[in-house]
């Protein structure tokens, strides 16, 4: 489904390098997690992903389903199955959440050229899907994260994930901000959404995240480069020593 | 586009007007001559059969027009007017016009599509000559036309027609009222309008009368170099309602045009006017050339005890606008309203507000303003809240945002209050934001476009506003602010 080849990335403005020769290949079915330092380059990773224009592919290749991804717009990338839940998701004042949520899902369906949901059929699936993760009808009629507390703006993340079904779900930091129960409400969530068709890029500093989201595959990134991959006992390792034995290594 | 459809009910109801108009179907481009002059002022008023004391009226406002000098405080430039240069009077013509939708510039084909209107209607927007063209363009140039609905509002009691036919029926309460709101001398562009206007609407609402529907005219400019000079007086007796409807679309794409259009409403004690607007004047290409210069007058004279006067508009149209629709606030406990989205793209400049006059007691007044530039455009806020000596307990609240869409576009708010009352309270509440970009990355990811992005914030912005307008209206509002903005990122 994804394969990145040694990806070179750099900070468009100020030419900084962050990523040096990233390679990572995601499976459909698969759940990938990346832990690594603070720093390391994974968000900057999700956002190239993404299509954020802030950074400068200067080497190596992305392919989301053998197609070149770094040739398309970020919209694209999304009608595609793209999504990210962000580390930081934005406010859009003035716009509320179950408007944002009819557009983005009747925008995808346009450029797959499929027809937009019926009301009824739209406010069924979003109530469904709020009612899973908790989310209130009151939140929903709220401006897309003006105002949410650091829990709900990414439940409400991952509530945009639910409805838009996409193949390729890239979390970024989703477990930061959570509460206990929380935790384990979005992990469900997240789980029900795992499928033999679609894959999974888990960014997180927490082995507790992946005790509810059990990972395929664990990888290390330090310096913009996957210094270590292994199974979900490598992030109980790292859990317990942190990432010196790693982090060295990349140097 | 209900106006629209309206306005092909009203062309089937001219057959029968065109002859009291002396229409026939193979006459010329009518115009009289050039320039600015008493000549001219008598030629119109000859044409349009008006009583002597009319002739005089506007002979009275040519001779101060004369004296006056062109203002320039407002934050607009544009190129000197030549007023020796324009005609003030065109009367329809019956040639001319593309043939058919082909020969119709198609960039203007495309919005009219994106404006859902129906192909039948576009021909007539864009001056197709069908057979019935002189009818069309009766309704569209410069001489309005007695509207389909009479027959219902005849029930009522309401009289709504033209100006010129108003003269001729109730000149009586023309006389009474015209020029009351707006004195002749008010400003260069009223003084303007007050000798040369050539028609626009008369509404009349009856004491205790709730006018049965929404009134509402379709103004075009068709002609080159035509000065449009559109006049509107709108009276509501004691205890009555009205809510009227005023929207335009750009028909063509040619040299400057300019527009003075002067607004009067009356509401008496216990009256309520509603008045709405979408404005969509040509804006000029895109390097701001052509366009609509909108000079504008609008004013409401809250003149009863317990009256409300209500503006709403949005404008997205013209290469310069230069409106204040305002309330005076005589009658106590009387109220004004505005609500105002102001969209700039491109090079347009836009120096809009509005003025709230708080003369009586307990007076109320709420002001909205929406402001959103983008491309190259200016776009100035300027609002004035004043309590005279007697207002005693007048109230104002008003909130004025700016959203900013790019770098090279420029928002202003210019405040004016004053208060001659220590019991008033003005509030005033103002912001500035822009869509960033990590808000575009954000909406683009969830995979909206571009264009979707800048809509759904954008209609977010302004939902406070859209909110004030008739149904059928605020979806032909957001279709056309978001067509507005269309290329104003990326
Ligand atoms: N747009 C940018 N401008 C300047 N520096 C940037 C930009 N984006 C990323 N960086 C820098 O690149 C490096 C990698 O950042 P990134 O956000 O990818 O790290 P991370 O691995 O996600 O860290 P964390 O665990 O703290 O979220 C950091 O040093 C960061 O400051
Ligand atoms: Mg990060």
């Amino acid at each position: 489904m994804l394969e990145i080849k040694n990806l070179h990335a750099r900070i468009a403005e100020d030419e900084t390098e962050i990523l040096n020769g990233i390679n990572l290949t995601v499976n459909p079915g698969e759940v990938h997690a990346i832990m690594g330092p603070n720093g390391s380059g994974k968000s900057t990773l999700s956002y190239i992903l993404a299509g954020k224009d802030d950074y400068e592919v200067t080497e190596g290749e992305i392919l989301f389903n053998g197609e070149n991804m770094l040739e398309m717009e970020p919209d694209e990338r999304a009608a595609a199955g793209m999504f990210l839940a962000f580390q930081y998701p934005i406010e859009i004042p003035g716009v509320a959440t179950m408007e944002f949520l009819k557009t983005a899902m009747n925008a995808q369906r346009k450029a797959r050229g499929e027809d937009p949901l019926s009301i009824p059929d739209f406010m069924k699936r979003v109530k469904a899907a709020a009612s899973h993760l908790n989310v209130s009808m009151d939140m929903l009629k709220r401006p897309l994260n003006v105002g949410f507390s650091g829990g709900e703006k990414k439940r409400a993340e991952i509530l945009q994930m639910s409805l838009l079904e996409p193949k390729l779900c890239v979390l970024d930091e989703t477990d930061s901000g959570l509460d206990i129960d929380a935790l384990r409400i979005v992990s469900e969530g997240v789980n029900k959404l795992r499928s033999p068709e679609r894959a999974m890029v888990v960014i997180t500093h927490y082995q507790r995240l992946l005790d509810h989201i059990v990972p395929d595959v664990v990888h290390v990134l330090s310096k913009g480069r996957i210094v270590k991959t292994g199974d979900k006992d490598l992030a109980l390792e790292l859990e317990k020593n942190g990432y010196a034995d790693y982090v060295d290594t990349a140097a | 586009m209900p106006a629209v459809q309206e306005t092909i009910d009203k062309v089937k109801a001219i057959d029968v007007d065109q002859y009291k108009y002396g229409f026939v179907t193979d006459i010329e481009s009518e115009k009289g001559a050039k320039g600015l002059s008493e000549e001219t002022v008598r030629f119109l008023s000859a044409k349009k059969s008006e009583p002597e004391w009319m002739t005089e009226w506007r002979l009275d406002a040519l001779r101060r027009f004369q004296q006056m000098e062109e203002p320039t405080w407002a934050r607009v430039s544009y190129p000197k007017i030549d007023f020796d240069d324009l005609y003030y009077w065109a009367a329809p013509k019956s040639v001319e016009g593309p043939k058919s939708l082909d020969e119709v510039d198609p960039e203007l084909l495309e919005t009219y599509a994106k404006l859902g209107i129906p192909l039948a209607e576009q021909e007539i927007l864009a001056g197709v000559e069908p057979k019935n063209r002189v009818a069309v363009d009766a309704v569209f140039d410069s001489v309005s036309v007695v509207t389909t609905f009479k027959e219902e509002l005849k029930k009522a009691g309401v009289i709504f027609c033209s100006i010129s036919e108003a003269l001729r029926e109730y000149p009586d309460l023309v006389k009474k009222y015209l020029g009351s709101v707006v004195p002749v001398t008010d400003n260069f562009y009223a003084t303007l309008n007050s000798a040369v206007f050539s028609d626009g609407s008369f509404v009349y609402v009856p004491e205790g009368v709730r006018c049965p529907m929404e009134l509402s005219t379709y103004f075009r400019i068709n002609e080159q170099n035509t000065g449009q000079f559109e006049r509107t007086l709108i009276i509501a007796d004691k205890g009555s309602y009205v809510s009227y409807l005023e929207g335009c679309t750009a028909p063509q794409r040619d040299e400057n045009q300019l527009h003075a259009a002067v607004v009067e409403l009356v509401a008496l004690e216990d009256a309520e006017i509603k008045y709405s607007t979408v404005q969509n004047w040509f804006p000029g290409d895109k390097d701001g050339k052509g366009g609509i210069y909108n000079f504008v007058t609008k004013r409401g004279d809250c003149r009863g005890k317990n009256s409300k006067i209500s503006w709403t508009q949005v404008e997205t149209g013209s290469a310069i606008t230069w409106k204040y629709p305002s309330c005076i606030l005589r009658g106590e406990n009387s109220r004004g309203e505005f609500y105002s989205i102001a969209v700039s793209n491109g090079h347009q400049q836009i120096d809009s507000g509005t003025k709230m006059i708080h003369l009586g007691k307990n007076t109320s007044s709420r002001v909205i303003s929406k402001g959103i530039s983008a491309g190259k455009s200016e776009n100035t806020y300027r609002g004035l809240i004043s309590a005279h000596r007697k207002a005693s307990n007048a109230r104002n609240f008003t909130q004025c945002d700016s959203l900013l869409i790019g770098q090279d576009c420029g928002a202003h708010t210019v405040p004016y209050i004053e208060s001659k009352n220590a019991s008033a309270q003005f509030e005033h509440e103002a912001t500035t934001s822009k869509i960033s970009d990590d808000q575009m990355f954000y909406c683009l990811q969830r995979g909206l476009s571009e264009e979707e992005a800048v809509a759904l914030i954008v209609n977010g912005f302004v939902k406070d506003v859209i909110q004030q307008l008739p149904m059928e209206f605020a979806v032909e509002a957001q279709k056309l602010i978001s067509i507005s903005l269309e290329g104003s990122v990326g």
